[in-house]
């Protein structure tokens, strides 16, 4: 589904990303960890698109399409989505306007008819119990005063509606307390299914108590300095981030 | 021909047709205020007033007084249909500023409420017009109210009697089609509003076509102790007409005057909106939203007069500038020594959409008490560069994230717009502009 291909990144004259390569297949958990400054929140979004970073060096094939070339939001429209680490306040515009456009955005570019407002709310209420989410919330503005944990849960929705193919979640539990993390990583594994794969940026360990990833990578400097399974993230979660530091160079090509 | 020359010749002539039907007073009125026009002619960049918009180019154009083929005859009832916020509340239409019976409707009067147009109310209510008309708004340093004055004839008279609070919104409704080329009109228009009564008035000047002309309009507005207007004026000449309009109220103690000023149309507009808090505990809720682009040029200016103690002052102006549009607001807030615990805020908030886009705002307060709290803020920004990513983000096209992030921002100030039909109107007006249709 995702191939990325000794991939580089740069934030104006910084250099963030220095050579990725990752394979992702459908049905897949993959979890990216690594310290603050690594790099992981940077590869999600440059995935999605994001305009503060240019890419130097390197490919990324999505469903057999040069991801790079698209622009973010036909990468939504072919199916990815990222959930942000810090959602976006939009004063004005109500979260329900907002998921109907997204949602019929991506549907007209796949040549599919749009949903009416009315067909529309019956797709998206019925996404709101696996969240904990009252109705009430599609009324107010997107993220406009929502709590750190209902912006997270917003976004959560927002993949629950717009069902994407290849969902990255950036550090979706920084900042979440227990109970909502819980509640988050419920609705992802919910989402799971065998035709589409989740990538998890996280720091912690603990989120993947909940979201049981089939493979898990280790960021340091930009480059990817180990990968294995779920045992990993309990081996990084009792260790520390500093035992990694030392071999970094020497596995990197790995 | 001077600029000024010309209106003293159309004055003269005016004059000597016996300018309507207008008592003894009002002759003397008018002869005062184009002898006042005369003194201060068109303003020019010396006026501090008239620092960002040049009137030149209407001083400079032959507008003329309209006659024969500018009798509104060919607008009809169909045309003016959209326009037409509730077909169910009065309505008084003007076609190039005349009077159109045919198009008015005034089926439904509630009680309390009077609504006719000045050629009528000289005969029926004579004292009312002599006891407020050109009473409220000073034409001493103002060039335009000054000439609309001079050749004040028709408008509107609306007026609600003490105590009554009609159901229905009063909509004036301004037409200026092709006929009206070249034209001036001066407007006038007066409203009461008696002790204790309420009363809601919309005021729609509309370009039909894409005629150049002068829309030259006063309302003055007589609020008593207790009374509340809700006043709507909603701009959209022609893309080619020039507009100067005056919204000058006089408060009574306890009165609210609510005001917000649209608009979207014209070469040039400058509205001014002026009221003088002159009782105790009124207060003035002054919002407003005009968006532009091409070369338009938009212009509001207002000024709020504490004159006596605990009042309060609201303003919150919003501007969309697109192209090579430029945009001024200039707040006035006077507080006057015996105006203790006045309250006032004021924000200005302006988008611009181009490189080319210009905008001027400044805030003016001049206060002469010391036991007031006064704010104003004034900013100037571009669209939310993380916020139309995120929408890209979830597959919404840059075009469509860019029209919905303008509407958006547009929106909280329409919101305050208490009238439904006119506030859905133009969130309407505004989302066609900017974001397809359904937010």
């Amino acid at each position: 589904m995702l191939d990325i291909k000794d991939l580089s990144a740069s934030a104006g004259d910084r250099e963030i990303l220095r050579g990725i390569t990752l394979s992702v297949k459908a049905g897949e958990v993959h979890a990216i960890m690594g310290p603050n400054g690594s790099g992981k929140s940077t590869l999600a979004q440059v995935l999605a698109g994001h305009p503060a970073y240019t890419v130097t060096g390197g490919s990324v094939t999505y469903q057999g399409m040069d991801l790079l070339a698209m622009a973010p939001e036909a990468r939504a429209q072919a199916g990815l989505f990222m959930a942000f680490q810090y959602p976006v306040e939009i004063p004005g515009v109500s979260n329900a306007y907002f998921l109907r456009a997204a949602y019929n955005e991506i549907r007209k570019a796949r040549g599919e008819p749009e949903l009416d407002p009315m067909e529309f709310l019956d797709h998206m209420e019925g996404k709101l119990p696996m969240l904990g989410m009252d109705p009430e919330m599609l009324q107010r503005s997107v993220n406009a005063g929502f709590s750190g944990g209902e912006k997270k849960r917003n976004e959560i929705l927002q993949m629950a509606v717009l069902e994407p193919r290849l969902a990255i979640l950036d550090e979706t539990d920084s900042g979440l307390d227990i109970d909502a993390l819980r509640i988050v990583a419920h609705g992802v594994t919910t989402l799971r299914r065998p035709d589409n794969a989740t990538i998890v940026v996280t720091h912690y360990q603990r989120l993947l108590n909940h979201i049981i990833p089939d493979f898990v990578h280790v960021l340091s400097a930009g480059r990817i300095v180990r990968s294995g399974g779920k045992e990993l993230a309990l081996e990084l979660e009792a260790k520390g981030y500093d035992w990694l530091e030392a071999p970094a160079a020497a596995g990197a090509t790995a | 021909m001077t600029a000024t020359s010309r209106y003293l010749e159309q004055f003269a002539a005016f004059a000597a047709n016996g300018g309507g039907t207008a008592p003894a007073w009002l002759r003397d009125v008018r002869r005062a205020a184009i002898a006042r026009f005369e003194t201060l002619g068109f303003p020019t960049p010396k006026d501090e007033d008239w620092h960002f918009t040049s009137a030149a180019p209407i001083a400079d154009a032959p507008f003329k007084p309209l006659h024969g083929a500018a009798d509104g005859s060919r607008v009809s009832a169909a045309v003016l249909a959209p326009y037409r916020f509730d077909a169910t509340w009065p309505t008084l239409v003007f076609v190039n500023g005349r009077y159109q019976s045919r198009l008015s409707d005034l089926s439904r009067a509630d009680a309390g409420l009077r609504v006719l147009e000045l050629s009528r109310a000289w005969r029926e209510t004579p004292e009312l017009l002599e006891k407020h008309l050109t009473r409220i708004a000073s034409y001493d340093d103002r060039s335009f109210t000054a000439l609309n004055t001079a050749f004040l004839h028709d408008g509107a008279l609306v007026h609600v009697a003490a105590g009554m609070s009609p159901a229905s919104p009063v909509h004036l409704v301004f037409v200026a089609d092709d006929a009206a080329a070249d034209g001036v009109v001066h407007l006038r228009n007066l409203i009461v509003v008696d002790r204790g009564a309420s009363a809601s008035v919309v005021e729609s000047y509309i370009g039909l076509g894409a005629a150049r002309y002068l829309t030259n309009g006063v309302t003055e507005a007589h609020l008593a102790d207790g009374a509340t207007l809700r006043h709507v004026k909603v701009q959209r000449e022609s893309v080619r007409a020039f507009h100067v309009h005056t919204l000058e109220a006089a408060q009574g103690r306890d009165s609210h005057l609510q005001s917000f000023s649209f608009a979207s149309g014209a070469a040039l507009s400058r509205t001014n909106i002026y009221t003088l808090l002159d009782g105790a505990g009124c207060g003035a809720t002054l919002n407003g939203l005009y968006m532009v682009d091409g070369e338009q040029h938009v212009d509001h200016q207002t000024s709020i007069v504490h004159a006596q103690p605990n009042c309060f002052s609201r303003e919150l102006y919003k501007g969309i500038l697109d192209d090579a549009s430029h945009g001024v607001f200039n707040g006035k807030v006077f507080v006057r020594p015996e105006a203790q615990k006045t309250d006032g805020k004021q924000t200005n908030a302006n988008l611009l959409l181009s490189e080319h886009a210009r905008v001027d705002t400044k805030p003016q307060l001049e206060i002469f008490a010391d036991d007031v709290k006064c704010t104003h803020g004034a900013t100037v920004g571009r669209l939310d560069q993380a916020a139309l990513f995120y929408l890209q983000s979830r597959g919404i096209g840059v075009e469509l994230a860019r029209r919905l992030l303008t509407y958006a921002f547009a929106a909280d100030v329409l919101e305050t717009i208490e009238l439904a039909p006119v506030r859905e109107s133009l969130e309407a007006l505004s989302l066609a502009r900017f974001a397809g249709t359904g937010v």
